[in-house]
Parts: structure tokens; sequence; C-alpha cells
């Protein structure tokens, strides 16, 4: 995921230095779009271009490989390092997220997998060091079963967010991009799945699909079967401006692919964008299991934190005081990575952002707390 | 006007997918609802060929029918208002949604209505405090509780309300033992038990005063708004006419993705309250395989959102006179 973000978006910074077609050799400083415009003469190739064109590639210094991974290091790791460091959110968002990920691998070692009758019934949390967060009424332990859901819940939140972005950025790209009739097609297509409301569509569909969902990665792909539609969306019209822009344009005159200028040109753009509800959409789809889990739609083989929170609901935990352990730790993993993610998006945001960081260094971190951009709430407003 | 025709058109569209939809995973797909049923109905009756008719009468698909007569003949009679016949409540679809329809609408339309004039509110002062104590608690909270999973917030509220202090019912939607009619108590009764229901559905809608907050700080650092203080226009002017109304714009998109949502969310909320709506008895079709019943709340909650969302595209360019002709989405 790092990677691929990295190796896109270097094409962006070569673009956005006025060098049309992102030619592998040239270095930005070589030529700004201002020196172009002052001594313009029009020649064959169309463009008003200085004698530095970018079709010969011309560079008084020559940029040694160390220098480009210096400068890669400098643009991808230092700085957006340097931006994270100096803000509470993204250290607490990595910090939970990072948590989460050590339980779901590690500490699936280090506990152990509980059974019925493993324990004594309903011992309430923090009584027994045996069973730190207490055992159902069937004397198995909270905290193993909340452990050993982790993995599971993590690989559905992974293949769905990565299906809603793959399949919404395709769409949005290629319907924006593209426009007359393919647009009319996958816009159609879009603004059926917008209309029809997720949850039910998806409780429809796990139920007659139930033979082929066995493993969290299908799950959660049927997941964002309800969740890619508002994101394709939002690209389409974002690449809708983006397309007029002029450095498309001359890609477009330089007889580039479609290919090239969609995943070239304007992905790089949509890059901050995408990352952003990348993470919006994994918390849409852990919310979406739970609830379908907790309702007992989902077909389940062990526990997780949806089939806890059900179990303890069955179990009379509602009016219950005994068994309020049973029901508030899956509760709690639950809201606990979801914060995780929101602070997660807030901060990439920002890193993504010169406008909001900007404001906060004005402000001097007297003020702690900012609104997010406004398609970031929107995203919040899903279930 | 060209536009409003391609937008109904486009509605339509949606509903007739849907349908679709519904007849392809009840009809097409292997171990399918309706081979399913004639394989466990048909040996227990004297006369397999009843099963068949029984399959017609539950679900309007005869599975002697070729595909193309079958799907005709399925969405004639969708068109006609026959969903089938449930076969766990024993009564036809298209009744039980009717009686279920109203409850829903009502306990939706109010948890709407609620969180978006608290939420604007609420985000106008927060805007207008930028940075105090108030602003910063405000939009803590409605940080966290963005995170907190509505259903999460339905089971506490319903813990601590109903079954802790019993100030509220902990299921049902109407009053017991109590005339329905449009008398005190019964009215009384039900707005009762809807409390909660609306109430959960309101915390959990912390998202409206983040973006009215964003949005009116940004309006506030406009440059018309700038040449409205010079021009000395009264305060009161400026916050309703300038500032409210070019802040409140922008969320009726939000306010389209809170429907549809809202709907969905629905489904898991009637189930936490034993509140007898249209997600209610989805989830009571689902549990009992109740196929016909399912397919019908899916489709009715569909077209539901699908006339909620075409009301308000059509009526967005009432509300924003720059949207009025253009090819423009509200959503």
């Amino acid at each position: 995921m790092r990677s691929e973000d990295d190796s896109t978006t270097t094409n962006e910074s070569t673009d956005a230095a006025g060098a049309p077609g992102s030619v592998d050799e040239l270095i930005p400083d070589s030529g700004g779009s201002t020196d172009d415009r002052s001594d313009a003469t029009v020649r064959s190739d169309g463009g008003t271009v200085d004698t530095d064109s970018p079709f010969e590639t011309t560079s008084t210094v020559t940029e040694t490989r160390g220098d480009r991974i210096d400068r890669f290091l400098e643009e991808y790791i230092r700085t957006p390092w340097s931006i994270l460091r100096n803000d509470w959110r993204a250290m607490v968002g990595f910090a939970i997220v990072s948590f989460y990920i050590i339980v779901g691998t590690v500490g699936v070692y280090l506990v152990d997998s509980t059974y019925p009758a493993h324990g004594p019934q309903m011992v309430g949390a923090f009584e027994n060091w045996d069973f730190p967060l207490g055992t159902t009424s069937a004397g198995r332990d909270v905290l193993a079963m909340t452990v050993h859901s982790t993995p599971s819940i993590l690989i559905m939140m992974a293949s769905g967010a990565v299906f809603t972005i793959v399949v919404g950025t395709f769409f949005g790209v290629v319907a924006g991009y593209k426009g007359g009739i393919v647009d009319t097609a996958l816009s159609t297509i879009t603004d059926v799945f917008i209309n029809i409301p997720g949850l039910p569509l998806v409780i429809v569909l796990a139920t007659l699909l139930e033979d082929w969902i066995n493993n969290p990665v299908t799950l959660g792909v049927l997941l964002a079967v309800a969740a890619w539609a508002g994101l394709a969306r939002a690209i389409r019209s974002q690449v809708l401006t983006i397309r007029n822009e002029s450095f498309v344009e001359s890609a477009r005159a330089m007889d580039l692919s479609t290919r090239w200028i969609l995943t070239k040109e304007i992905l790089p753009h949509l890059m901050p964008y995408i990352v952003v509800n990348m993470v919006n959409a994994a918390r849409t789809i852990i919310f979406a299991a739970v609830a379908l889990y907790f309702l007992g739609v989902l077909p389940f083989s062990d526990a997780n934190w949806g089939v806890m929170l059900n179990n303890a609901y069955h179990a009379g935990a509602l009016y219950r005081p005994s068994a309020y352990h049973w029901l508030l730790t899956p509760m709690i993993a639950i809201s606990g990575i979801a914060i995780g993610l929101i602070l997660l998006a807030q901060s990439l945001d920002r890193v993504f952002n010169p406008r909001i960081r900007a404001r906060h260094q004005d402000v001097g971190g007297d003020e702690t707390l900012e609104p997010d951009a406004e398609d970031d709430t929107k995203e919040m407003m899903n279930v | 006007m060209n536009w409003k025709i391609r937008r109904f058109g486009q509605a339509i569209f949606t509903v007739w997918a849907v349908m679709t939809l519904a007849f392809f995973l009840t009809r097409m797909m292997p171990g399918n609802p309706v081979d399913a049923f004639v394989a466990r109905v048909g040996p227990e009756l004297d006369n397999p060929q009843e099963a068949y008719e029984l399959a017609e009468i539950y679900m309007n698909i005869n599975p002697q029918d070729p595909i193309h007569v079958a799907y005709v003949d399925y969405m004639a009679s969708m068109l006609q208002g026959d969903m089938g016949m449930s076969m766990s409540q024993n009564d036809s679809v298209a009744a039980i949604m009717a009686e279920a329809i109203p409850w829903t609408l009502f306990v939706m339309s109010w948890a709407i209505f609620i969180g978006f004039a608290v939420g604007i509110s609420i985000g106008a002062l927060m805007a207008y405090w930028e940075g105090s104590k108030f602003d910063v608690a405000l939009t803590g909270y409605a940080t966290i509780i963005t995170s907190i999973p509505f259903y999460v917030l339905a089971l506490v509220l319903l813990i601590t309300f109903a079954y802790r202090l019993n100030w509220f019912p902990t299921s049902g939607r109407r009053p017991e033992g109590v005339e329905a009619g449009f008398n005190i108590p019964f009215i009384l009764g039900i707005i009762h038990h809807a409390v909660l229901p609306v109430f959960s559905m309101f915390v959990a809608s912390g998202v409206a005063s983040l973006t009215m907050r964003g949005n009116s700080i940004r309006v506030l650092g406009e440059d018309y708004l700038r040449v409205a203080r010079l021009r000395g226009l009264p305060d009161r002017t400026i916050a309703v006419q300038y500032i409210a109304r070019n802040a409140i714009l922008p969320m009726y998109t939000g306010l389209m993705i809170a429907i549809g949502s809202m709907f969905g969310g629905a489904v898991v909320l009637e189930e936490i309250f034993t509140y007898r709506g249209m997600g209610y008895y989805m989830i009571q079709a689902v549990r009992a395989r109740d196929y016909p019943l399912m397919m019908g709340a899916f489709t009715v909650i569909t077209i539901a959102v699908v006339i909620a969302l075409l009301i308000a595209d059509l009526t967005y360019g009432k509300i924003d006179p720059r949207a009025g002709n253009e090819d423009h989405d509200a959503f």
C-alpha cells in the first residue's frame, strides 16, 4: 500500500513542476512553467516550451541515484513523519491500529483459545486473574474470545476496504474521464447502488448466498458491495474537474494511451482522497459486519465481536448486571478500533492537505480539535 | 425539465433493477428458495403438483414456467402490489408491510429531523464560539460519538434508561391495553415507545454538527461576508441570511446520504428495540428463512429510499436556486 502510493505520487511532483508527460529523467527544477512562457516560440510539437524541452530531456546536473533516493526519502518518509510526529491524533491513531494488529497477529499466540466450560460460569471482569475480562455463561474466557476474533475482523476489514477502493476508484475514474456512453452506463450502475440501502442489501445477499460466504475475505467483499458507490460518485466528480486541467490536456495531445493518462496522470492526484476514504471504508465495513453478526444474519463458525454481542444479548445481558462485561468487551473493542481509524483518517488528511496543516500552525497548537474535510465527515454518516 | 424526467427515469430504473435482482436471487441462483421450497414441501404433499402451486402462491414464481414467462408474471404481480405470502406470519407480504411502514417512517423521520435540527444549531454555536471550551468539548464529543456504532449506543441507552432506570419501555411500539385511535393516552404511549429509538439515532448523528461547524467557519471567512459587515447590515441578517443559508445548503447532501443509511440502520435498531417496523419483519423473515417476506421487505425499503431521494433531489433546486436547471444531483 505504502510503496504503491509512493511510486505513483512521484509523477505527481514532476507534473506539478510544469513538465507534462512525466518523463522519468526529468528533474522538476530544470525548467519552471514561468520561463516557458517568457520566450515563447511556436514549434512543430505544438507546445510553447523553451529550449529545455521536456521531450529532449536536458539538464545541467545529472541526478544521481543517491539524489533520487534522498529526494524520495525526504518527500515521502521524513516530511510526513515530521508532520505526523507533531500531531497527537496521528500518534494515537497509529498506536491504536498497531495495537489491534499486534493483538491480531502476536496476541493470538499469547492467549490460548477458549472452549465451553473452560472456567467457572459468569465470572465478572477483573475478579479472577485467570480470566481477566471474565467468562460467559458457558464458561468461556471473554478475553480469549475477543483476542481470537481480531484476525478475522482485520482480514474482513482489509479485504472490504480494498474492494471498496478498487471498484469505487475504477468506476469513478473511468466514468469521469471517458464521459459519453461509458459514463452513462457506469453512472447508472453507481446510482442504482447508491439508491439501494446498504445494510438490507447485504442482509439479503448474505442470506441467499450463504454457501459462498465462508471466509472473512468474501465476507468483506460482500459488505463492500454496499459501500463503493458513494466513493465512485465522489471520485467521478473530482475527475470531471481534473480532466480539464492542462497537464491532462497535454498528455492527451502527446497521444498517450488512456490507460497511461488514468493511472499516471489522474490517479496520483486522487491518491490522498482515496487513502483517506480507504480508512473510512474500513470503519464502515467493521460497523456493518458486527451489526450483521449481532443480528445473527451472517453465518459464523467461531466467536467474534458481533457473535459475542449476540450471545450476550440473548443470554439476557441487558437486564443482568452480572453479564455486563460480556456485552461491554466487544462494544469497547469495536469502538476502540473505530476511534483509531478516525484519528488515522484525520491525520492522513492533514499530511496530504497542506491547507489544513497551515491553519493549524497558525493557531500554534492552541486549538487541538479541528473539523476534518467535509467529505470525511460525510462518510461517517454511513453505518 | 429534461433533467427532472431523467432523474425520474433513473428512480424507476432502480426499482426495476431491485425487483429483477429479487427475481434472480429467488429463482435462478443454485439452491434458490423456490427449488428448496419445492424440494422440502413436495414430498409431504399427496399430490406433488401442489408444491408448484404453493410456490406460486408464496413467491409469485411458478417453478414449472420457463424463466422468461416466470419473470414477466413475477414483475406483473409485483407491479400490482402482490408480493406473495409470508411463510412465517401467515398473512400476505403486502399487508404486513403496509401495516409496518408507518411505524418505520415515524421513527426515522423524527430521528432525521431532530438530528439535523439540533446538529445545525449546535454546529452554528460551535462555529460562533470557535476555539472556546464549548467548541472543543463538543467537537471532541462528536468525534468520539461517530466512532461508536449506533447499535452499540442503542444497547447502552436501552440498558440505562429502560432496564436500569425504567423511564422508557424496553420493547414494543405501542402501549398495552390502550385503545388505538386519536386519544391522548395512545398518542403519548406511542411517543413514549419511540423516544429511545429516536434518541439513539440522534445521539449517534453528531456528524451534522461537525459538518455545520466546518461549513459555517468556511463561510465566516468569505469575502462577501466582510462586504456585508462593511455595509453595516444588522448581525441578525448576517447570521440568518448570509451564514446560516450558505452553511446549511451543502448539508442537504449529507441529509440525502443520511436517509439511505438510516433506513438501513432501522433494520438493526428495530430489532434491538423490538419495534415492529419494516426492518424488524425483515430480520424475523431472515431468521425463519421466510424468503417472500424478506424479499418483500427489502423491495419496500428500497422503494422508500428511492422515493425519499427522488423528492429530495427534485426539491433541491427550490432550496438552492443555483442548482435549478443544471444537471445536478443533490447527493
